[in-house]
């Protein structure tokens, strides 16, 4: 099985919301995009599930830091993930998958292991 | 293991404190709980008993609830009456069944002892102690002149207390030479009838009663023993308590001489299944007619069922703070004096009527005791000093002396030891309010739910506040009313910043007043203020990423990640053809359908992308959105009113339109219920919201600051027989005031708890405007019904926002984690354990 990282185009930038999320649907599951235009770096990316509230739901959740740290905040039942490493603040057993996610031109690409589909939920 | 019974006999106050403390246990999950009451009533407060005749009813005097005993399992039976006890087969009797037990717990309190007088079982002759007994004297009380109460103790005074606010000219007959003769001297009696003489009570002491006759001018006659009479409508007995030990002596139990069921230590009776508890157990010859100590016992005894061989009663402070008709009176320890060598030290304002007496060990170290009349101020620090035993100062005397006489503040809480009882009705000490706060409590709130400190009598409250502030500020807890780590305001200071300094995104706000990214704290809150403020659509670019999930997309998030849509009934008021409207859209998408509390309909289970093709089908039928989303005015509810009701006597489905489309879309710190009644008899319920209505004959009466859920909250009174405009231009006022000062996530019930100077600063501000805000305050809300636009109308007419609205942006596919399945004909969704079973 490859883990050669793929990067897939999700969207454009026009489909982003500054200082909000938008859900995509890559070949890795339901992810969620991040996009920070003042902050660097200005796109997260990490799954959409919320394996507290077990639903798709990550990327309507509120954006901000948490002690510096960038964060989102579930909106069923408000844990807190990093953006950076996906790891639920609140509870240390809890982690969502994260993904590099770049701009190229307008065209916003995340990046996903072939055969990662099978590990998330779908 | 087939669980074990236990049954409680009486569901008075200490009744049922031993089942809350019990229930709490380990141990309790051994027993199946059986309490039976005689009477028809959930146990209730009888210590504000008098307040009966004032405004509480019974839920209000309610300790607990039905659904409290439901919850903890207890098979609650009231009005059935045990008869028997057979100690030999271990049941109990009663007309309805006879009752297996393993562990019995008697709880049967006391009964009022009425003096054996010739004549006092006639009519008119009463008692004062549960509801019913009370029942009976406004009944007995109606349209009468004159009522006496037999006795000059504590309860007696509560009594003439009932029968003066029924408007009685009450007296008080007292066999002692003074009133209250357990708990004063000579001297603080003298204080406390002078007080109650000017309060246009009549004391009469010294005065033996000799028979009850048939009076001349009014109902019935007292022929007292130094041949002088009385004559009056009405006679409360109120002279003692006798222990409700009826039950027990049939069964056999040991029984004291002059009453009262022989307990030991831990509160077991003289057979080992058997326990008493409160006043009808006698423990070292004593009856202790006090709740506090009744509670300890029950504390006691609910740790001796979970095998605790420490517990133990021990005997119980008999110090009472109380204030009898408006009159402060405590009495500490050994009040007499009573201790050999014990010394006094006195202070006497005839003027003020103030009397103070300490009673100090022979050595002056410690205090023994205290009496005080006029002024309990210095009540908490005495009992402090006479509990823990500390040492008093160099000049005693300087406790009791007014300050402006040299007196010495009150002892500050640093001066106590960890060991100082608090709260002693659920027996919290200063050490268990330093744990609680250790463990992370930071508020009076949560303390007092923590550890019950202060919920029961609520006498210890002030002295709370002052343990748990200067705990907090030793430990370098600055009380913050910071909102979150990115502003270090309040949220009324932030609103005052966004307001005065024209601020218009939250952009700006952090960058001017704060720091870092923002939170899900805090984003929501300033999008609340900033659209309170200025009111622009919650949707502008600047505002999306500050709104909680259900604001960006207007509708209530569920459990699976699906919506909910609430569309504005006003009033509940709805057309057949509307009602078609919302069926049909149901039934196209699926939606499970439900009516709400507030007189609308709920629609359950809409999808991200189905949202704007929903809302453009209701705009369409007429609908507007209804803001079941955010925190602001979701429904004003009505009763049908004049219109169609015989009652009724104002239109109040019409008054309850024009408030709520006066209101929805106004943003506040939480969100605001409102109700009209067209008539007295309150259908619309609107005591139990923020702001009520109630019709009447002349207009409209106001309550505001009500509240159901969690913790509900009786509305207060706050104007009456307002015209519609006097109406309308109150409640601007009192909303406009909340919005701007309420803190986040503050219903109206807790703003006004919290605010300075209560309801009545309330009234001050709004209807004497004392701040001169009412203009100000009711051209804001000016603006805002000015600017009201429908949010979903502007959202399904602009592609761009509708955009939002989908569930993945690059993939039309359904969330393929919803799971759906069928009940009572609709659909909803599936359980967890249910989608694993099918995944």
């Amino acid at each position: 099985m490859s883990q050669q990282k793929q990067w897939q185009t999700v969207c454009e930038t026009a489909d982003l919301v500054a200082n909000s999320g938008i859900a995509v649907w890559t070949p890795a599951g339901p992810v969620a995009v991040f996009y920070c235009p003042d902050e660097t770096p200005s796109l997260y990316a990490i799954g959409h599930f919320d394996p507290i509230g077990n639903a798709n739901v990550l990327a309507r959740g509120i954006v901000g830091d948490i002690k510096g740290e960038p964060v989102v905040a579930s909106p069923l039942y408000k844990q807190h993930y990093s953006l950076l490493s996906g790891q639920c603040l609140e509870d240390a057993s809890v982690k969502v998958p994260t993904y590099a996610v770049q701009l190229d031109g307008d065209q916003v690409q995340v990046a996903v292991h072939a055969g990662q589909r099978e590990e998330c939920a779908a | 293991m087939s669980k074990k019974n236990l049954i409680v006999i009486g569901n008075g106050m200490v009744g049922h404190h031993f089942l809350e403390q019990f229930a709490d246990t380990p141990g309790a999950a051994n027993y199946h709980i059986t309490v039976f009451g005689e009477e028809p009533l959930l146990a209730y407060d009888r210590v504000h008993l008098s307040e009966y005749f004032g405004e509480a009813t019974h839920a209000d005097l309610a300790l607990g609830t039905a659904d409290w005993y439901r919850d903890n399992h207890i098979d609650l039976r009231l009005n059935e009456q045990v008869t028997a006890i057979d100690r030999q087969h271990q049941r109990v009797t009663t007309p309805q069944g006879q009752y297996p037990y393993d562990e019995l717990v008697l709880a049967t309190g006391s009964y009022p002892f009425v003096p054996p007088i010739e004549g006092n079982d006639q009519p008119h002759c009463l008692v004062y102690r549960t509801l019913a007994d009370l029942d009976a004297i406004r009944a007995s009380a109606d349209g009468v002149k004159t009522g006496v109460v037999v006795g000059g103790g504590l309860l007696g005074l509560e009594a003439a207390n009932a029968l003066k606010s029924l408007g009685l000219e009450a007296h008080v007959v007292e066999f002692a030479p003074r009133l209250m003769p357990v708990q004063l001297d000579s001297d603080g009696g003298a204080v406390l009838k002078q007080k109650i003489v000017d309060l246009g009570v009549q004391v009469h002491t010294e005065k033996a009663t000799q028979s009850i006759v048939p009076g001349g001018q009014a109902r019935l006659r007292m022929n007292f023993n130094d041949d002088s009479h009385l004559e009056t409508d009405l006679i409360v007995f109120s002279a003692g308590i006798r222990p409700q030990d009826a039950l027990a002596r049939s069964a056999e139990l040991v029984i004291g001489e002059r009453g009262g069921i022989v307990v030991n230590n831990q509160c077991t009776t003289s057979d080992p299944h058997i326990h008493a508890i409160g006043e009808c157990a006698l423990w070292e010859q004593r009856i202790y007619g006090l709740v506090a100590p009744g509670y300890t016992m029950a504390r006691t005894l609910a740790a001796c069922l979970n095998g605790d061989a420490e517990a133990a009663f021990t005997g119980a402070d008999m110090s009472t703070k109380l204030k009898l008709l408006g009159v402060d009176v405590g009495s500490i320890g050994d009040a007499h004096g009573q201790t050999p060598g014990a010394r006094n030290i006195r202070f006497n304002d005839e003027a003020a009527g103030h009397y103070r007496r300490m009673v100090i060990s022979a050595d002056g170290k410690t205090l023994l005791g205290a009496i005080l009349v006029g002024d309990n101020g210095p009540y908490d620090t005495l009992l402090q000093y006479a509990l823990n035993g500390i040492k008093l100062p160099d000049h005693p005397e300087t406790l009791i002396l007014p300050e402006s006489e040299g007196g010495a503040p009150a002892l500050g809480p640093d001066a106590l030891p960890d060991t100082a009882a608090i709260c002693s009705c659920h027996n919290v000490t200063k050490g268990d309010i330093c744990s609680a706060i250790d463990a992370g409590c930071s508020d009076l709130a949560g303390i007092k739910s923590g550890t019950k400190a202060s919920t029961g009598c609520g006498g210890c409250a002030a002295l709370l506040k002052n343990v748990v502030d200067n705990e907090l500020e030793k430990r370098g807890v600055e009380v913050s009313k910071d909102l979150c780590e990115h502003f270090p305001y309040s949220r009324q200071e932030l609103f005052h910043l966004v307001k005065v300094n024209g601020i218009r995104t939250f952009d700006t706000l952090i960058e001017q007043h704060g720091k870092g990214r923002g939170c899900d704290i805090c984003k929501p809150t300033v999008g609340s203020i900033l659209a309170t403020c200025w009111n622009e659509h919650i949707l502008a670019t600047d505002h999306v990423p500050l709104q909680d999930t259900n604001d960006t997309f207007m509708a209530n998030m569920q459990k699976n990640g699906t919506y909910s849509i609430v569309p504005r009934i006003p009033g509940g008021e709805i057309t057949p053809d509307k009602l078609i409207v919302l069926g049909q859209v149901a039934k196209d998408y699926g939606l499970y359908t439900k009516i709400t509390g507030g007189q609308r309909v709920d629609l359950f289970g809409a999808t991200l992308s189905e949202l704007p093709e929903i809302w453009e089908r209701l705009i369409a039928a007429g609908f507007e959105t209804g803001h079941a989303y955010g925190k602001s005015l979701r429904t004003v509810k009505s009763c049908v009113g004049s219109t169609w009701c015989r009652y009724g006597v104002q239109d109040s489905v019409g008054m309850a339109i024009r408030l709520e489309d006066r209101y929805k879309g106004l943003r506040s710190p939480h969100k605001i219920k409102f109700a009209v009644s067209g008539c007295t008899r309150e259908c619309a319920e609107a005591q139990s919201k923020d702001i009520g209505v109630i019709a009447t004959e002349n207009g409209w009466n106001l309550y505001v600051c009500g509240n159901g859920g969690m913790r509900p909250r009786h509305a207060d009174l706050f104007a009456t027989d307002l015209n519609d405009d006097e109406l309308i231009r109150t409640i601007d006022r009192v909303l406009m005031f909340y919005v701007r000062t309420g803190d986040r996530l503050q219903r109206t019930s807790v703003w006004l708890e919290n605010l300075e100077g209560g309801l009545a600063y309330l009234k001050e501000v709004i209807l004497n405007d004392s701040l001169g805000l009412g203009e100000e305050l009711e051209a804001h809300i000016g603006d805002i019904v000015g600017t009201y636009q429908c949010e979903w109308k502007t959202v399904v007419e602009d592609p761009e926002k509708r955009k939002r609205f989908r569930e993945f942006v690059n993939d039309e596919r359904k969330d393929p984690v919803q799971h759906w399945v069928e009940e009572r004909g609709q659909r909803r969704p599936a359980a967890t354990e249910t989608v694993e079973e099918m995944a």
